[in-house]
C-alpha cells in the first residue's frame, strides 16, 4: 500500500488535512455544539449568558409565533412540493427524447437555478404587483379574480411558492433527467417486444427504475423547504402582518432583531430536530417504494 | 452513469423518417409544451429587462406596455447614483473568486489525504465530514455571527469569506473522483522517491480537471448569490455585496420599479454570462452532486 510511513508521515498529513480540518471544525461543528450549549441560556450579547435550563424549549412549545411559522413552512411544502415534481418530472420525460434545440430548452429552464433569489425574488414581486403586476392584468382580460398576492395575507405565501416552483423547476429537471437517461434501453426494448403500452412502460418501468432519483430530489427539496428564508425575507418579509413568517425568518429575527441568542438556537435546534426525523423517516420509508437495480 | 450522458443523444433514437404519424404528433405536442413552459422561463427575465428601460409613468402604465416606447438608459445611472454598483459588483467578485480559491485548495488536499493516505480515524473521520453536509446552515448562524464577532471580523472581507474556506461537499467530490485515478500511475512514482505532495501536485490534481471546474462553480455560484449571511455581518455599505446592495434598493424605492428592476439585471447578468460560458459544467456539476452524494 502506498503511503505507509508510520508517523514520519505526520507533517504530510497534516499539510493535506488540517487547512480544512481546522475551518470545519471551527466554523461548522464547533459552532454546532456552541449552539446546543447557547440554546439553554438567555443571552443577548451585551451581558454574559446565564443559564435558564430548558425555558427557551418550553417557550418555544407554546409560542403562537412558532406555531404560525411552523404552519406556513408545512403549507409551503404541501403546495411547493408536489407541484415542483410532477413539473420538473414532465419537463425530465419531455425533454428525455431526441429532440432538436435541447441545447435551448436547457439553457432556458436553467437561467432561473443560477440566478440569486434576491433577484428572483424582485423579479416576481414585480410580475405580481397587485397594483400594477403583469399577472393581474392578464388575469384581468380574462375576467379572472386578481387576488392581491405579496400584500394580501392570504396569498403572500402562495405567491412565495410560484416563485419557489419557477426558480427550482430547472434543478429538478436536471436530477431526474439524469436519473431518466441511467435507465438502461434493454427494460424497454423488452417491454415493447411484450406489448407494452406507453402508460404501463411508464407504470411499470420508468416509475420504478426512477424511484432512487425521485427519493433524492424529495430528500434535497424537503430538507430546502423546510429552510425557506430569502425569497419569504424579500419578497413579504413574513408578512403581511406575519401571513408568511416561516422557521428561518422567526430564527432570524430573534438572533439579530431581539438580540435572543438563546432562543434563537434553541429554534435552530427544533429545525434541525424536524429535518433530521424527516430525512430519517424518509431513509426508512425509502425500502417500501425504492427499487434499486 | 456519466453525467456526460446528459448531453448524449437517447439511446432509442431512431431514424425520424420511419416513425408514424401520430408519433409525429406526440412530438409536435411536445415540442409545443416545450416551447410553452420555456416561455414562462425565459419571460421573467425579458419582462425584467424591458420594465428597467421604462420611463417613470411607462413602467406603472395599464395596460402594461410590453416594450419600452423610449428607451431609459437613465434607470441605470439613476442606481449607479444610490448604489455604488462598481463597489458591489467588486465585493461580490472578489469574495466569490476568494471563496472559490480557498475551497479549491482545501477540498482538493482533504480529498487527496481522504483517498490516499493512510491514517488512523480516516473512515470515521470521513464519515464526520459527510454528516455535516445534513446541518442546516441556520443551526450554525448564531454561534458562527457571535464567533465572527468576538473575533472582530464583522464588517470585513475576512468575516465574509473565512466561514467558506472549506466545504465537505467539495471534499466528498474530489475524494469521490480520486478514488478513481488507478493507483499504477502513483506507485511508480512512489518507487521514484516521489513524495505525496508532488504526486498530488504533479499527477492528482492536473487529472481532476473536470471534477476541479465542477467544485468552482458551486462555490463561486454559491457565494455569488448567498443572501443571509452577507446581510447579518455587513451594516458597512462599503463591504456589502450584490445581493445586499439590491435588497437595500427596495427599501429605498419601493414604487420605482423600473430602478428596481435595472438593479436587478445589473445583478443577474454577471452570473449569467458565467453560466452561458460554462453552461456544461454547471449541468454535470449539478447532475454529479445530485446522484452521487
Amino acid at each position: 500500500m502506498v503511503g505507509q510511513h508510520g508517523w514520519r508521515q505526520l507533517p504530510m498529513l497534516a499539510l493535506f488535512l488540517l487547512p480544512s480540518l481546522a475551518a470545519l471544525l471551527l466554523f461548522v461543528i464547533g459552532p454546532l455544539v456552541a449552539s446546543l450549549g447557547i440554546s439553554v441560556t438567555d443571552w443577548n450579547l451585551l451581558r454574559p449568558p446565564h443559564l435558564v435550563g430548558l425555558a427557551n424549549y418550553r417557550e418555544l412549545a407554546g409560542s403562537a409565533d412558532v406555531r404560525a411559522a411552523v404552519g406556513h413552512t408545512l403549507l409551503f411544502i404541501a403546495l411547493y412540493l408536489p407541484t415542483v415534481l410532477v413539473l420538473g418530472l414532465g419537463l425530465a420525460l419531455l425533454l428525455n427524447r431526441p429532440l432538436r434545440g435541447l441545447a435551448f430548452f436547457r439553457t432556458a429552464f436553467f437561467m432561473p437555478v443560477v440566478s440569486s433569489w434576491v433577484a428572483v425574488a424582485l423579479m416576481w414581486k414585480w410580475l405580481l404587483n397587485p397594483a400594477f403586476g403583469l399577472v393581474d392584468y392578464l388575469l384581468g382580460l380574462a375576467h379572472l379574480p386578481q387576488p392581491g398576492w405579496w400584500a394580501d395575507p392570504s396569498w403572500a405565501l402562495p405567491s412565495v411558492i410560484v416563485a419557489s416552483v419557477w426558480k427550482d423547476l430547472g434543478f429538478v429537471m436536471v436530477l431526474l433527467l439524469a436519473g431518466l437517461q441511467n435507465i438502461g434501453p434493454q427494460y424497454y426494448e423488452a417491454a415493447m417486444l411484450d406489448g407494452a403500452g406507453a402508460w404501463a412502460r411508464f407504470r411499470y418501468i420508468t416509475l420504478p427504475l426512477l424511484s432512487p432519483a425521485l427519493f433524492f430530489v424529495l430528500v434535497i427539496s424537503l430538507i430546502n423547504s423546510f429552510q425557506v428564508f430569502d425569497q419569504v425575507w424579500v419578497m413579504t418579509g413574513g408578512g403581511p402582518g406575519g401571513a408568511s413568517s416561516v422557521l428561518v425568518e422567526q430564527i432570524v429575527r430573534n438572533a439579530f432583531d431581539y438580540q435572543r441568542m438563546g432562543y434563537a438556537s434553541a429554534l435552530s435546534w427544533m429545525l434541525f430536530a424536524i429535518i433530521f426525523a424527516i430525512t430519517a423517516g424518509q431513509f426508512v420509508a425509502q425500502r417500501r417504494w425504492v427499487v434499486y437495480e | 452513469m456519466s453525467s456526460a450522458d446528459l448531453l448524449a443523444p437517447h439511446p432509442l433514437a431512431g431514424p425520424r423518417a420511419r416513425r408514424p404519424l401520430l408519433r409525429r404528433g406526440g412530438r409536435a405536442l411536445s415540442y409545443l409544451a416545450l416551447a410553452a413552459l420555456a416561455l414562462t422561463m425565459l419571460f421573467p427575465f425579458l419582462w425584467t429587462l424591458s420594465a428597467s428601460l421604462k420611463g417613470d409613468e411607462a413602467v406603472l402604465a395599464t395596460p402594461p406596455q410590453l416594450l419600452p416606447s423610449t428607451l431609459h438608459w437613465d434607470n441605470y445611472a439613476t442606481v449607479g447614483q444610490n448604489i455604488d454598483v462598481g463597489r458591489l459588483l467588486a465585493n461580490s467578485l472578489g469574495v466569490a473568486l476568494a471563496v472559490t480559491a480557498l475551497q479549491l485548495l482545501t477540498c482538493s488536499l482533504a480529498a487527496y489525504a481522504f483517498a490516499r493516505m493512510r491514517f488512523r480515524g480516516r473512515q470515521a473521520l470521513f464519515l464526520v465530514y459527510i454528516g455535516t453536509l445534513m446541518v442546516p446552515t441556520q443551526v450554525t448562524i448564531t454561534p458562527l455571527f457571535i464567533l465572527v464577532r468576538l473575533l472582530g471580523l464583522t464588517n470585513t472581507y475576512a468575516g465574509l469569506i473565512l466561514p467558506s474556506v472549506t466545504s465537505a461537499f467539495g471534499v466528498f467530490l474530489l475524494r469521490q473522483f480520486f478514488l478513481t485515478l488507478p493507483r499504477e500511475l502513483e506507485e511508480a512514482a512512489f518507487i521514484d522517491g516521489a513524495t505525496h505532495w508532488t504526486i498530488f501536485w504533479r499527477i492528482s490534481l492536473p487529472l481532476a480537471r473536470s471534477s476541479l471546474a465542477a467544485l468552482s462553480i458551486f462555490a463561486f455560484m454559491g457565494s455569488w448569490n448567498n443572501f443571509l449571511w452577507p446581510l447579518l455581518i455587513t451594516t458597512d455599505p462599503k463591504l456589502m455585496t450584490l445581493p445586499l446592495g439590491l435588497s437595500s434598493l427596495q427599501g429605498q424605492y419601493s414604487t420605482a420599479w423600473n430602478q428596481l428592476m435595472a438593479g436587478t439585471v445589473i445583478s443577474i447578468v454577471p452570473i449569467l454570462i458565467v453560466f452561458l460560458l460554462a453552461q456544461r459544467q454547471f449541468v454535470q456539476g449539478l447532475a454529479l452532486s445530485g446522484l452521487k452524494v
